[in-house]
């Protein structure tokens, strides 16, 4: 009961904040010198043209009127246009933000389930040579950027060795899937089209690992540390005074406390890792809202831009969310306060 | 004795390697406990009682720690050579250990039940039992230590728990296991006085019923005198001496016997002591020869040179003091 | 316990003999000397990289194409770009602004997000609190270098507009470590004593609180100048930061993006540049964590 309680609390407290980075997002876009108006519609278009859009946009009312025609107009679905491409910015964020979404979330398992394994891996083995390598090896992962990674991997194994394919979702002549979710792997695992399920994750293996390398790395290091703290701990101790077996140990009463902390960082190196997907979409070419948002916001497209910031706002707070239930789940100190059972 | 021993310690040392050197934590321990027996085991903090009874069930943080030489023999087998299966079987049905602290002692993030059903189900027999009877076998240790309603116990995680819950948790803990000889490491100190006593007369109780031997470790001399029959003190290492509880405190021996029981505050009239002057060595360069010399008002220059060996003084009282070489004072 | 009145002037000797030991405990990891000495290096080559680049002019305006697109070699260590230019000497160079970008920020950073962390942990439970650290979680939202970019995005681009972009998101990550400092020291004895003894708030926050704060802070801002760096290379590495022909590292490595991989030594070499400015400052960091961690017992 406390848990629903705890969670429902986050969700209203994001609820606020994700409204507090509306208006933050709306008064940046709207600080710009210049007139939105003439902006959409170009340089040459006559005066009252300008007049009319400007009546429409609510651009001579105060500016909270118009914060609030923006926030009414967004929650509908409707988020301007953009500059650059000249549509619903709602509709290029439908278009492209599937790929971004399937590139982070690959990134995520890579990070999460590979994190951890180097991490159990480094633990078990501690001080021995293999553990000392794999913690140099994460100790660069987090110091080096992701771009920089993806820049070495476009080179190294896109185009030295030639082993993978440096840009797109899909190679030419591979016919996509229907889009059901926008994910290509998982839509062509859907419609049964096994071609295009290989062939896209062959797409996105260069840049997903590029992009999962610094998560990737945290991960092991915080699950090999906390590990190796708790394998000191007196119920590990007293586990094995009672006669259970090592191995039961290692994988039942040893793992379970040590993904705590693990699993509480996912959050914040998911969001790292959309960040860095910025970079590495548009070194890979990787049709993705990242690389349309860099696009806008080197012309200034500020509806795209807002559409972008907002869109990684709402995605990162839904993560952050997922994770706290998932921590809840695992500890019972968080979500359990305690009674008294006397 | 005639009874064979149940546990037999001889001559143990343990050292521990840390970052400025070698800690000689234990320095030649003898320690025995015979069948039925209910042995005290005495002496100020960190002088490694606690590493003693870790070291008989081998969980001491090996890295760190090691074993340089001396004999560990539980029903005449001995435990340092032991393999794996019965290594496990000694921890299983063997030998228990009640924990210092029951809030670290227990997995905070799994129920009362599930810690319980898998001592249970890793216990030698437990391979043969269906799921329904290991979480019977696995209820019954609490309602030995008095745990109101312990259906709802074994879905209670030890955060829910108060301190006293959680020790008696853990001494049902050590029940499932194992029935010839429970180790209690100070059960209760780190509980309230009231508390205590309840779980110390819960021990008593239980002790008395099951029949098994104890190795009951204080800091506490009021408690060795109710619950014991025999007692160790030790000190820095070592053990000092060695007799039946009423004699050992009829007539302490070793000065720093002494010394504890004179620091001991009597509601009669004397006042409170000073306690013993000094500190524990360092062990990282313990003193040579007798390791209590430096604090101990009857140092002959023998002492600094060497180690006083278990002299017997009369059937049940030794003493590890070059005072008592030679038969009396 | 008595209300500790902390004198700073300490003995000469006391003082030698604390930096001996601190020398001590930032030493016992070699990997922090290592931090120290590539941080030293690279400050160094910043300050004086016109005396110690070899071709300092190429860092301007300048143009040489009978020398354009060479390989690493004798002459030019690291080769040269498509017009002419020595990457090894623009390198040099560009450390001046990774290390301006730093130091600028942190210092725009560091005192404003502070005090509001004071403030907002010392004032627990008003309404101060609840408004400085809801605005703190709102900047905290988002991912750092998003809103960095959104904000560059509306201003021009240029190296001092993208230190103002990410000093204006940076600060809350201090608010926010110094509030979780403050709240759980303002209940500490000493403070209470403090305001028995009828301290006025200016002196608690600051002369009470605030020295308590010192050693994680300071830690964050050895570790931050990492990613701060790491940072404006990104943004200069999307068009957002130091603009062509400026060498700002990471303007060089997107400058020689099209000319992989025949010509890779126009990107990679700037990369490896990063990467060893952000390496360095992460191991001084760390180094200084170990030195101002309390000791153990």
């Amino acid at each position: 009961m406390r848990f629903i309680t705890f969670i429902v609390r986050r969700v209203v407290h994001s609820i606020f904040v994700l409204l507090g980075l509306s208006i933050v997002i709306f008064v940046i876009s709207r600080i710009m010198p210049g007139n939105p108006a003439r902006m959409a519609v170009g340089p040459r278009a006559p005066q009252y043209v300008i007049d009319e859009l400007s009546r429409q946009m609510h651009l001579d009312e105060p500016l909270h009127v118009q914060y609030y025609y923006w926030l009414r107009d967004a929650l509908h679905g409707d988020l301007g246009m953009s500059l650059v491409t000249r549509r619903p910015v709602a509709d290029d964020m439908k278009e492209f933000f599937p790929a971004t979404l399937e590139l982070t979330l690959f990134a995520g398992f890579i990070m999460a389930g590979g994190g951890i394994f180097i991490g159990i891996l480094s633990a078990r083995h501690k001080d021995k040579w293999i553990d000392n390598l794999l913690r140099i090896i994460s100790y660069l992962g987090v110091v080096t950027p992701s771009f920089i990674f993806a820049i070495f991997f476009l080179l190294l194994f896109g185009m030295a060795l030639n082993w993978m394919p440096t840009m797109g979702r899909l190679s030419p002549g591979v016919s996509p899937p229907p889009t059901i979710t926008g994910l290509i792997t998982v839509d062509s695992l859907l419609s049964g089209n096994l071609t295009a399920f290989f062939d896209a994750l062959w797409h996105l293996i260069l840049p997903g690992i590029a992009l999962a390398m610094g998560g990737l790395a945290q991960e092991s290091r915080i699950t090999r540390s906390t590990m190796s703290d708790n394998l000191t701990k007196d119920y590990i101790a007293s586990a094995r005074s009672l006669g259970i077996p090592e191995g039961v140990i290692m994988r039942k009463f040893l793992l379970k406390p040590s993904l705590i902390p693990t699993i509480s960082i996912l959050g914040l190196d998911f969001a790292g890792t959309m960040a860095n997907a910025f970079l590495v979409e548009v070194i890979f070419n990787w049709p993705g809202s990242s690389r349309y948002g860099i696009n806008t916001m080197l012309r200034k497209d500020l509806n795209a831009i807002a559409g972008v910031v907002l869109t990684m706002g709402v995605v990162f707070i839904v993560v952050n969310i997922v994770v706290d239930i998932v921590v809840g789940l695992l500890d019972p100190r968080i979500r359990l306060a305690p009674q008294r059972g006397e | 004795m005639s009874t064979p021993s149940l546990l037999d310690i001889k001559d143990l040392h343990v050292h521990f390697d840390v970052y400025g050197g070698t800690l000689k934590v234990l320095d030649g321990v003898n320690f025995t406990v015979h069948s039925g027996e209910k042995v005290g085991l005495v002496g100020e903090t960190g002088c490694g009682k606690t590493t003693t009874m870790k070291s008989i069930l081998r969980i001491l943080p090996m890295p760190p720690a090691r074993i340089p030489g001396g004999e560990i023999y539980f029903k005449g087998q001995d435990v340092l050579k032991m393999g794996g299966d019965e290594l496990r079987r000694m921890r299983s049905e063997g030998i228990s250990m009640i924990f210092q602290d029951p809030t670290t002692a227990l997995n905070p993030v799994f129920t009362v039940g599930q810690q319980l059903e898998a001592v249970v189900k890793y216990s030698i027999e437990g391979k043969k039992l269906s799921r329904k009877e290991i979480r019977e076998q696995a209820i019954i240790p609490l309602k030995e230590v008095s745990m109101p309603d312990p259906e709802r116990m074994m879905g209670s995680y030890p955060i829910q728990l108060s301190g006293g819950m959680r020790q008696r948790v853990c001494i049902a803990m050590a029940l499932v296991a194992s029935r010839e000889l429970l180790i209690a490491d100070e059960p209760g100190t780190s509980l309230d006085v009231t508390i205590q006593d309840q779980i110390l007369r819960l021990l008593h109780q239980l002790v008395e019923e099951k029949n098994v031997s104890v190795i009951l470790i204080t800091h506490t001399l009021g408690v060795v005198r109710e619950m014991t029959d025999r007692v160790y003190v030790m000190y820095a290492g070592n053990m000092v001496e060695a007799a039946a509880t009423e004699e050992l405190f009829a007539n302490p021996l070793h000065p720093y016997t002494h010394g504890l029981m004179a620091a001991v505050p009597r509601l009669t009239g004397g006042g409170v002591s000073d306690g013993i002057p000094g500190r524990i060595p360092d062990y990282l360069n313990p003193p040579p020869g007798c390791r209590f010399h430096p604090r101990c008002d009857h140092a002959m220059d023998i002492c600094r040179q060497e180690k006083p060996a278990f002299y017997k003084l009369g059937e049940n009282h030794e003493v590890a003091c070059f005072l008592y070489r030679d038969g009396e004072k | 316990m008595t209300v500790q009145a902390k004198s700073l002037a300490l003995p000469k000797s006391k003082m030698i003999e604390n930096l001996g030991r601190n020398w001590y405990k930032f030493s016992r990891n070699p990997m922090s000397i290592v931090g120290l000495c590539t941080v030293l290096l690279v400050v160094f080559l910043a300050v004086f990289a016109p005396l110690v680049a070899p071709y300092p002019k190429h860092a301007g305006k300048f143009v040489d194409f009978a020398n354009a697109s060479l390989p690493p070699c004798r002459r030019y260590l690291f080769g040269t770009d498509v017009i002419g230019r020595d990457i090894l000497s623009r390198i040099f160079f560009g450390f001046r602004f990774s290390l301006t970008m730093g130091v600028v920020v942190l210092s725009l950073v560091v005192p404003p997000g502070v005090t509001l962390g004071l403030i907002a942990g010392y004032s627990q439970g008003t309404w101060i609190e609840t408004v400085i650290m809801r605005i703190t979680d709102i900047f905290l939202a988002v991912p750092p270098l998003v809103l960095a970019l959104a904000i560059c995005s509306v201003l021009t681009p240029n190296l001092f507009n993208a230190m103002i972009a990410v000093s204006l998101m940076w600060w809350p990550w201090y608010t926010r470590l110094v509030y979780g400092l403050a709240s759980t020291l303002r209940n500490e004895f000493f403070v209470n004593s403090a305001e028995a003894l009828g301290a006025s708030k200016f002196h608690i926050i600051f002369k009470e609180i605030l020295p308590n704060c010192i050693s994680p802070i300071f830690t964050k801002m050895s570790l931050d100048m990492a990613w701060v760096i790491l940072l404006g290379a990104s943004l200069s590495f999307v068009g957002l930061g130091v603009q062509p022909p400026k060498p700002g590292l990471g303007t060089m490595v997107s400058g020689g993006r099209n000319y992989l991989p025949e010509q890779w030594w126009i990107s990679v070499f700037p990369a490896l540049a990063i990467v060893v400015v952000v390496l360095g400052f992460n191991l001084l960091g760390d180094g200084l964590r170990d030195m101002l961690a309390a000791e153990e017992v």
